[in-house]
């Protein structure tokens, strides 16, 4: 069945309910009914939760074959304990048909695409795939079809039950002897943990692993010990160096920072920009550039940013500082400057997924925000965006929030260079849709910007403000003959990915690749 | 043209493309590997064949390490690596002619 972005979605997909994408707000004023897990009573006082190791703790609780064990990615490219975990379920416990439901994974889980070869892991629900797992589950080696959803889609989803979670692991920098977790005090510190607030609650058990035990009680506390059944003390939770890079460096690119500036120009040609207004970029160069030239219309206009949220990085800590930004509201950190100045700097608050994102609570972070400006690995004439699959059809990325606050926000504005290499950017249909054009507004490449035809309120903006745009189409042609037209991808039967859409309906999928031949 | 010795153009930087010529009594074999081989590998192939058949190379074994690189690269990328390969120096490289 053809969905709202054109995306023909196979008929075995949509059972129980299930629906194809149908528009943005579609699930509007519906109601939900929650999930709730079925945990264990500790009413006899408990001194401590310590135990010896994760297999331990895995045997305690009552750890089977089927179970759907979640990760949070605080830790990013850092991160031990998924691969720690996976390996004492398997290796020690013997373990099988295991499902892995993370907010992300990336890289540093290469060591997953073994257990998903020998069949011991057949399903995976996650935002980011990449690596040697990304290829094993493109050549068709996961047993059940991974599920990916977006940052906000995975905590809807945890709530109305969709993914049971048996196990949920906090990678947690410190810890108390009783599972009060927090992101900051210890040596491999991640700032924010607010991937895992929900699955904390909505867990049958909780296992807290920690590489610093902090004396009792470690507070303010990101998970608290009333969610957690035991802790477990590991030398290490991950590779501190990888965890949060050094400050992100604003780009000297000239083509990235004329990119930038160009951003800055279409959010301050609107009406949103104005005393208070909220903001949230992504850290790639030009987005992330995209706060300086913002800051110098600040300043002309002496107006200045109620509040920023995401994923957060030192720039953005530095306006804060500056009191040019009223309050930073975090969900995840992604350098030293942010990991160290979360509940320190006052006015830098932590939240969780679900605040942050999530399309079926009373009200996320994402419907208030004013302006985002996101990266795309591709986007089409239709202004549909891809960030999960490479030009060669292979799961390599991660839809993170960028459904979220595309959907949620007033604008979004997607900034990319028209080509990279040899692959056209802008083109005429994306590999997997991502970001569904409903939620796109502007794009801004290096050669021009192009404004999405349902937004002919911003397109005034744009020409009041003399801000040269042309069509999508123009750009597409522009960077077709720059790197000549690519041959469509060729796919077999199979279908090895699932694109959740934020709202739960089916928003593409992803196939086997066809071996390619020269002939 | 004659493939004499093996002989190498390009680097394995991303736009770029690296390729080798060796003598080879088969007519052409190419050995291509891309990065972006699923959407342009056969308008990748018909350059490298149209560029050899251009330059009169009837027999050669021709590795081509592509990352990306556009057309004209491509083409620039096999003329090098062939007129390396005669041992021509510039004032033998038939500007105009076969190479335009």
């Amino acid at each position: 069945m053809k969905n709202a972005v054109g995306r023909d979605i196979p008929d075995f997909l949509l059972q129980n309910g299930r629906e194809v994408y149908q528009g943005k707000n579609y699930m509007d004023g519906k109601y939900l009914q929650k999930a709730s897990p079925r945990t264990r009573r500790y009413e006899k006082p408990q001194e401590s939760k310590l135990v010896d190791s994760i297999a331990d703790a895995l045997r305690q609780l009552g750890a089977k074959s089927g179970m759907t064990f979640s990760f949070h990615h605080h830790l990013r490219d850092g991160d031990y304990v998924v691969n720690m975990v996976m390996k004492a379920a398997i290796e020690e416990l013997g373990l099988e048909d295991l499902t892995i439901a993370a907010s992300s994974l990336g890289a540093a889980h290469d060591p997953i695409a073994d257990y998903i070869e020998q069949g011991k892991v057949v399903g995976i629900q996650t935002s980011g795939i990449r690596g040697r797992m990304g290829e094993v589950v493109s050549a068709g080696k996961l047993k059940t079809p991974a599920i990916i959803r977006s940052h906000g889609g995975r905590p809807r989803a945890i709530e109305a039950g969709e993914v049971h979670i048996d196990f949920a692991f906090v990678a947690a920098p410190t810890s108390d002897c009783v599972g009060n977790c927090r992101g900051i005090g210890g040596k491999s510190n991640c700032g924010s943990m607010g991937y895992a607030m929900t699955d904390a609650k909505y867990a049958d058990h909780v296992v807290v692993v920690t590489d610093c035990l902090v004396d009792f009680p470690n507070m303010p506390a990101s998970v608290e010990a009333i969610d957690v059944d035991a802790v477990v003390v590991v030398d290490s939770i991950g590779n501190p160096k990888k965890i949060a890079s050094a400050a992100a460096r604003i780009s000297q690119n000239p083509r990235d920072l004329m990119m930038a500036e160009n951003v800055a120009k279409v959010i301050a040609s609107t009406p949103y920009f104005k005393e208070g207004f909220s903001f949230q970029t992504g850290v790639g160069g030009p987005s992330l550039a995209a706060n300086l030239f913002l800051e110098k219309f600040m300043d002309e206009r002496n107006i200045k940013m109620g509040w920023a949220i995401g994923g957060i990085c030192g720039p953005m800590v530095e306006m804060l500082k500056k009191g040019k930004v009223g309050k930073v509201i975090d969900v995840q950190d992604f350098d030293l400057d942010a990991v160290n100045s979360i509940n320190q700097t006052p006015n830098h608050f932590e939240m969780s997924a679900s605040q942050y994102a999530n399309p079926a609570n009373k009200g996320a972070f994402v419907n208030k925000l004013d302006f985002v400006v996101l990266a795309a690995l591709e986007i089409d004439t239709g202004f549909n965006v891809n960030v999960l699959t490479g030009s060669d059809g292979v799961l390599r990325g991660a839809p993170g929030g960028h459904p979220d606050t595309a959907a949620g926000s007033k604008v979004c504005i997607i900034v990319t260079p028209l080509t990279r290499g040899r692959m056209a950017t802008v083109c005429e249909h994306v590999v997997t849709v991502t970001t569904p054009g409903d939620c796109v507004d502007v794009l801004v490449t290096d050669y021009g910007i192009a404004v999405n035809p349902l937004r002919p309120d911003l397109i005034e903006c744009l020409d009041k403000s003399g801000i040269p745009h042309v069509s999508i189409e123009s750009l597409k042609e522009k960077a077709y003959s720059l790197v000549g037209r690519p041959d469509d991808l060729e796919w077999e039967d199979k279908v090895v990915a699932v694109l959740e859409a934020r709202d739960g309906t089916i928003l593409d999928v992803v196939r086997k690749i066809k071996p390619y031949t020269l002939n | 043209m004659e493939i004499v010795k093996p002989a190498m153009a390009g680097t394995l930087e991303s736009s770029d493309a690296q390729i080798m010529v060796e003598p080879g009594e088969n007519g052409i074999e190419l050995f291509l590997k891309s990065s972006v081989m699923n959407q342009y590998g056969r308008q990748i192939k018909a350059t490298v064949l149209e560029t050899l058949e251009r330059l009169g190379v009837k027999n050669a074994r021709v590795t081509v390490v592509d990352k990306g690189a556009l057309d004209c690269t491509l083409k620039a990328r096999v003329e090098c690596a062939v007129f390396r390969s005669a041992d021509a120096s510039e004032k033998d490289i038939p500007w105009g002619g076969a190479v335009r």
